[in-house]
């Protein structure tokens, strides 16, 4: 889970690492009275959006006068903001967060991540901050310095240390760096976070050690024990559907295509992914429902599919392991009676009990294309979607 | 032979009278695992399947001489049961459990290095669907009749594309001497290099198949452990070609956030490593049948 900029400031401000003062604002109106709140004559004005390259995509302004805080706040307020990493539809801008302007000496980069080579929490930093990790590593890869924590005892103030003095930190400074980096391993550990980034950290004109900028994403899995996380979950920066999928405990991404997928077990469903791309269509999802795949839970996928319009053929792709297929079969039944579809579905069943499951399926008297190997399924999906196509075209041309 | 699990392993189901537990204490028993104990706190003395049940792990292994364990603990407490049997001498063990916390992963693998390599115990998952030596047993929760015996070891990331696999293997009746799944997740407890190296050793595998998919170092890894320590031919298929960038695929580990960790760059350097690579999930057993054809 990610949560917004000025959340994950007051997250790591509780763990003592420094921010500059800021306010959050839900109207242009309130923006300005924030500024006024906060005092001094330069602020910044930041678009909260789950995603970063904010400054480029126009979410970050800097601004001199309260007019000037109006007229960015209008620009922002109800927009959608696309950024590199947003993807062409963008994220709704519905809060922007006002903070005091400061004067920057330098900038540095610092992340703290997940290591799944060394399989333990890992800290990068920079001398290269305000560029985007993936272009310091391709452009200035020396300026890259690395440390592993010990899980066992967390991290040491000499690693913290080291790195203050690699990144050239000068010695009056580099407590207030120590001071940050445990700040922030204490709240990546005791929180459960995937990754804390801090892009960049500043040292200012008057020595301090500030995070200007400060992005945190949680571990989903983790969130049963951080309730005080859980709170900071922003739907409106979520996809609806991936969202509600999450909700039903089904995992879904959203694609480009045009044959919806329900497969259960997640390689699975990207090998069938796969297969469809390879007999020559585009999956308009991911979707695993999971390796139980109860008739309850493919009614919800077949839903939740068909909620997205380009859907134009579904393909159903269930090995019963720990379920049966005559189980799997008679919720695909139950679930098309209740929906009556007017586009093709193609039915894959393997496993335990196949046989059963073919035969209800072929009993139900429903028009349901089926399969035995998962090329077969593939091939079926698109060349029914390809017919459909036709046949369509031919109609409107009449 | 077989790897981890064979007839003589003396089976323990951690978390044993959960529904979803007494379900396949019972395949497996159907399946010939020699099951002899299970453990949840509190309801020593009962038992489920006809096997008994204990506090703890210690006094399971005391009792009926376990060496090898399945957690099926839920999530916020499965670490803690990882470790248990760790600390009462279990050799192996396999964690079904699918949603436990990464940090808590770290915390295990830390805690599993407080013993000699000797003595050791070896983790498979956690978000697995477990490990069957085709024939001899079944620690896990696939289904045991697409197994056949054979000579082919599986290494895979996910359960039911292993299961696909297996079912492909199967058509072309080709066995399989052990299929281990190390699971979805992003700290696990085997790579796919630590069971190559048992596949290497062990003399009734003849091929590897490696199952993987997009996200995490790991295919990487073994690229490289194979080019340089592997003699057997060694047949992958990698997962999620279609896969966007930065989304989270199911499971927890199946994200492609760093270079080299996408479908396309784990075939490259699969490839160049001299692994024998399946062009797509529908060709898995056709690719290990005729790798096996030449090397027969």
């Amino acid at each position: 889970m990610d949560i917004h900029e000025y959340q994950a400031k007051e997250v790591l401000s509780n763990f003592g690492v420094a921010v500059p003062s800021g306010a959050l604002a839900y109207s242009p109106e309130q923006a300005a009275y924030r500024a006024r709140e906060l005092g001094g004559d330069r602020w910044i004005v930041k678009a909260q959006v789950h995603a970063g390259g904010r400054g480029k995509a126009g979410g970050v302004k800097l601004c001199n006068t309260e007019n000037e805080i109006h007229e960015a706040c209008d620009e922002m307020f109800g927009r959608r903001l696309v950024t590199h990493q947003t993807g062409p539809e963008g994220k709704g801008i519905y809060r922007v967060y006002v903070e005091s302007a400061v004067p920057i000496d330098r900038e540095i980069y610092l992340g703290f991540v997940l290591d799944r080579s060394s399989q333990r929490v890992m800290i990068v930093a920079s001398s290269e901050g305000g560029m985007e990790i993936e272009d310091i590593s391709a452009e200035r890869p020396d300026s890259i310095v690395r440390s592993i924590v010990e899980p066992a005892v967390g991290l040491q103030e000499f690693q913290a240390r080291e790195i203050a003095f690699q990144l050239g930190f000068e010695a009056k400074l580099v407590q207030q760096m120590v001071r940050t980096l445990q700040g922030c391993y204490a709240a990546f550990s005791n929180l459960d976070a995937t990754m804390v980034e801090i892009n960049p950290l500043v040292i200012t004109g008057d020595d301090r050690v500030l995070a200007l900028d400060a992005k945190m994403s949680f571990d989903d899995n983790a969130l049963f024990r951080h309730p005080q996380i859980s709170e900071l979950r922003d739907k409106s920066q979520e996809d609806p559907r991936e969202s509600r999928a999450a909700d039903r405990g089904l995992s879904y991404v959203g694609l480009d295509g045009n044959i919806g997928c329900i497969v259960n077990g997640a390689g699975l469903a990207m090998a069938t992914m796969d297969t469809i791309k390879l007999a020559g269509g585009e999956p308009a999802n991911f979707l695993d429902i999971g390796g139980g795949a109860s008739p309850e839970r493919v009614a919800k996928a077949f839903r939740l599919v068909l909620s997205d319009k380009n859907v134009q053929a579904v393909l159903v792709n269930i090995f019963a392991g720990i379920n049966r297929c005559d189980w799997v079969a008679e919720g695909v039944v139950q679930a098309l009676r209740e929906l009556e579809l007017e586009i093709p579905v193609i039915v894959r069943l393997a496993g335990t009990n196949v046989a059963e499951g073919q035969k209800i399926l072929a009993k139900s008297g429903l028009p349901i294309i089926r399969a035995t190997t998962l090329m077969e399924a593939a091939e079926r999906a698109v060349g029914a979607w390809q017919n459909d196509l036709t046949q369509n075209t031919k109609m409107r041309a009449v | 032979m077989s790897i981890l699990l064979d007839r003589e392993s003396r089976v323990i189901v951690q978390g044993i009278t959960g529904r979803m537990a007494r379900f396949h204490t019972k395949d497996m028993l159907d399946y010939g695992t020699n099951v002899v104990g299970g453990v949840v706190p509190g309801k020593g003395g009962e038992t489920v399947e006809g096997v008994p049940v204990f506090d703890t792990v210690k006094q399971a292994v005391e009792a009926t001489g376990a060496d090898a364990s399945l957690v099926f603990v839920p999530p916020p407490f499965a670490a803690d049961s990882i470790m248990e049997a760790a600390d009462a001498g279990i050799r192996y063990c396999v964690c079904i459990t699918d949603g436990i916390p990464a940090q808590d992963m770290i915390r295990v693998k830390r805690y599993m290095y407080r013993y000699p390599k000797d003595k050791r115990m070896v983790l498979t998952g956690p978000n697995c669907a477990g490990t069957i030596s085709p024939g001899k047993a079944l620690l896990g929760i696939m289904p045991g009749h697409i197994y056949l015996p054979g000579n082919v070891g599986i290494i895979g990331r996910s359960g039911t594309l292993g299961y696909e696999a297996a079912a492909q293997l199967k058509e072309h009746g080709i066995g399989v001497s052990t299929s281990v799944g190390i699971g979805g997740d992003p700290i696990n407890g085997s790579s796919f290099r630590d069971i190559l190296e048992r596949f290497e050793q062990d003399k009734d595998t003849e091929v590897i198949a490696m199952i993987g998919e997009i996200g995490g170092p790991q295919e990487a890894e073994a690229a490289e452990y194979i080019r340089d320590n592997i003699t057997k031919p060694v047949v992958a298929y990698v997962a999620g070609l279609t896969a966007p960038k930065g989304r989270t695929m199911g499971h927890a580990g199946a994200i492609i956030s760093a270079f080299g960790e996408s479908a396309s760059e784990k075939v490259e350097i699969l490839s160049a490593a001299g692994v024998t690579v399946a062009e797509n999930p529908a060709v898995i057993g056709e690719t290990i049948a005729r790798v096996m054809g030449k090397a027969a």
